[in-house]
């Protein structure tokens, strides 16, 4: 039996919006950076599902998942850089100490 | 006559020199240039003189203007511009000497009393600017750079006023100079507006269709220029500052509140006086009895003053009120027949101003040897210092109308042109110069004559009254006694003078010929004055003066008091101006203007602090407040699309 692309798109909803709260609430900059990569990814879902049961002729979607994931792996390295930097820099990584970049 | 433009240069240049970098000079160093400069100006004006009257008298027989620099400066539109240049005709020529004389000798003069002052470089600098403005006032080719030019000599006048600037007397005197006749300007300025405006150009002699076309604003302009002049000139009631300006260092009153920049509003008003004698006979009337009163009024409390610098100061209003009247007495541009006086007057500028810078420089030498301005201080000083004192008579026989003196031939031409006007005036403008010749002689004898103040005070200290030893007075320098010997000169010949072959309402050759019963009325009236004075004042204080002082003491103390005139100023400005005007509009603009500003500023200022806490660079609120805005986008596109 084929799974129906609703369920998909849901499972693809719930790990946005687990995203997008984990990117408000948590304080902890791997945290952010973990919620960024989660919403990336249910975005690609949503990719791959809508190329595979709309347009199963075209690859266009699978690409762009496959650049999602690709500059998601590129971000992520930026991203751990910075973070390392930051926590040299100011001996924590809790955005709340994080208020003198403005200067 | 292209060399002209230096004799405006050359007072410019070293107004700069000394001024930027004079401070780091000797103050002999300034003084010579400031000196040298005025040496060489007052050459090149003699030269212009005389080439302007040795090139002769054109076809119509009258000198021709020559304009040998006029650059249009500012055009406003069209046809009216604003143009800076030099123009030559007599008066303006006769002026070039007058000044560059008096500012030559004055810087002579002030080598000697200004030694050793503070500030002795910036002091040249101030003499260079207001020779400068001055030379530029009378060469000025047309209303409006005569007005810029007018400006800049108050300005001078202000700086040189205020040159103690540690001595509270001298601010105020120096600020109320400048507020006085620059309120005065005001109306000046209103007037040459006006003038622009209707007779579309700013020229002295402009054609006659245009003021046609401009009809009755004309008067009214000319009447407003009079009130600047009448500022300029200390005409009734305008004259408060000119006593006040005495606070200046002698010299300076002797230059430009004596010679040369009072004598502006005449000046301005015999330049304007084709259009006064064509357009506006009215006006001068007017300035006539204006004229007539501050000589009067002048003359009147001259007597009564015992400081001598304020003698002279009065005596100053009161004579170049005379010149007014000269002005005001005519009523035909024909010298044989109604305008006599326009070549009366400027013939009286020209001896007033050698005689009074005479003057004003002897009473410098004599404040420089006593050290006071106040008459009770001297007394016979004829003693200790001769020249001055030989001079200084000179000075007073000219100022009084003593044949051969100078201001005998101006005065008498003054007084003729007065009788032909109505005798009435004539009979009044006599009167006054009897009391001009009884003021003077008041004042020379009771600085040269009488009990000698230096005596008194060394016999009291000899019999151990006075613990100090008074100060002997002592002859002045050769710097400050050579001007004196030359003005005195000048002062005894110029009377000789034939004024009226160079200068005259018309530009006609006219030959001064003495009225002989108004001579003669005049020398009588002056002995006589003479005389009474020598009675009064020769040996101290008479039994015959202190009868009169006892018998009038109030009017005497009324006109020491300048007949509050001062008083009447202060009650006007402050009580009705300041509570009446000034209040009500410092208080609309902080109550309504300020508060509506204010009411914006703390407007803003709420609604900054309102929104500030958005802007707090915490990533997090930034993107809660994106979703929520993504949200709504989509919502409305999904619920309204």
């Amino acid at each position: 039996m084929i799974v129906p692309a609703e369920f998909y798109l849901i499972l693809a909803t719930i790990l946005f919006f687990i995203g997008v709260f984990g990117f408000f609430t948590r304080r902890n900059l791997i945290s952010l950076l973990v919620s960024t990569e989660l919403m990336l990814n249910a975005v690609d879902i949503n990719f791959a599902v809508f190329n595979a049961y709309s347009h199963p002729e075209q690859l266009e979607g699978f690409f762009f998942t496959m650049f999602g994931i690709g500059i998601a792996a590129a971000e992520t390295a930026v991203a751990i850089a910075i973070i390392i930097n930051v926590f040299r820099n100011a001996k924590s990584i809790h955005i709340k100490n994080l208020r003198n970049l403005k200067h | 006559m292209d060399f002209t433009i230096l004799i405006l240069v050359l007072p410019l240049v070293s107004f700069l020199i000394l001024g930027l970098c004079g401070m780091k000079m000797p103050h002999k160093a300034a003084g010579i240039i400031g000196t040298l400069s005025l040496a060489t100006v007052t050459l090149l004006s003699y030269i212009t003189a005389a080439l302007y009257f040795g090139a002769g008298r054109t076809a119509e027989g009258i000198f021709a203007t020559i304009t040998p620099y006029n650059y249009c400066w500012l055009p406003l539109n069209g046809t009216l511009s604003i143009d800076m240049g030099i123009m030559l005709d007599p008066i303006s020529v006769m002026m070039l000497i007058v000044i560059s004389t008096v500012s030559l000798m004055v810087h002579i003069y002030s080598m000697g009393y200004m030694k050793g002052e503070r500030g002795f470089q910036r002091y040249y600098a101030f003499l260079s600017l207001f020779t400068f403005s001055m030379l530029g006032l009378v060469v000025a080719t047309n209303i409006f750079q005569m007005y810029v030019f007018w400006e800049l000599v108050g300005v001078s006048s202000y700086l040189l006023i205020g040159f103690y600037y540690t001595k509270p007397e001298a601010i105020a005197a120096s600020k109320k100079a400048f507020i006085v006749t620059r309120f005065a300007d005001l109306f000046f300025l209103i007037g040459i507006l006006l003038y622009g405006y209707y007779a579309e150009t700013f020229s002295f002699t402009p054609p006659e269709a245009l003021l046609v076309a401009a009809g009755g604003v004309i008067p009214v302009a000319l009447g407003l220029m009079f009130v600047g002049g009448a500022g300029k000139s200390a005409m009734f009631p305008l004259h408060i500052w000119l006593p006040d300006a005495m606070e200046g260092p002698t010299p300076v009153s002797a230059l430009i509140h004596a010679a040369t920049m009072v004598v502006a509003g005449v000046y301005l008003v015999a330049r304007m006086f084709g259009l006064f004698i064509g357009y506006a006979p009215e006006v001068l009337h007017i300035i006539a009895y204006v004229g007539l009163f501050t000589a009067l009024y002048a003359a009147v409390v001259a007597c009564a003053q015992t400081d001598i610098k304020r003698v002279l100061a009065f005596s100053t209003i009161s004579q170049i009120a005379f010149m007014m009247v000269a002005l005001g007495v005519c009523t035909s541009s024909d010298p044989h027949s109604g305008g006599l006086g326009y070549m009366a007057s400027m013939f009286h500028l020209f001896t007033h101003a050698m005689f009074k810078g005479l003057l004003f420089l002897g009473a410098g030498a004599i404040i420089h040897a006593v050290h006071s301005n106040e008459k009770s201080q001297m007394g016979g000083l004829r003693r200790y210092m001769p020249v001055t004192h030989i001079t200084f008579l000179i000075a007073c026989l000219a100022i009084a109308g003593i044949p051969p003196f100078s201001g005998f031939f101006s005065k008498d031409e003054i007084l003729a042109a007065c009788y032909s006007f109505s005798p009435m005036m004539g009979a009044f403008m006599s009167l006054i110069a009897a009391l001009t010749a009884f003021y003077m002689f008041r004042l020379y004898y009771l600085i040269f004559w009488g009990k000698s103040h230096y005596e008194e005070q060394l016999a009291l200290y000899k019999a151990g009254a006075t613990a100090h030893e008074p100060h002997k007075p002592h002859e002045a320098p050769l710097t400050m006694t050579l001007p004196l010997v030359i003005l005195a000169a000048i002062s005894v010949v110029a009377g000789f003078i034939p004024f009226g072959e160079f200068v005259s309402s018309n530009g006609e050759p006219y030959t001064i010929h003495l009225d002989y019963t108004v001579a003669a009325t005049s020398i009588a009236l002056a002995v006589g004055a003479i005389i009474l004075a020598t009675i009064m004042y020769k040996s101290g204080e008479s039994r015959l003066t202190t009868a009169i002082n006892s018998r009038m003491g109030a009017f005497i103390q009324a006109a020491y008091h300048r007949f509050y005139m001062d008083e009447i100023w202060l009650f006007v400005t402050k009580k009705i101006i300041f509570n009446c005007i000034s209040r009500p509009i410092a208080w609309f603009d902080r109550n309504v203007i300020d508060a509506t500003m204010d009411l914006l500023a703390t407007a803003t200022q709420k609604l900054g602090n309102i929104l500030r806490p958005m802007q707090s660079g915490n990533i997090q609120s930034y993107s809660v407040w994106f979703l929520g805005g993504a949200l709504i986008i989509i919502l409305t596109l999904i619920f309204f699309a």
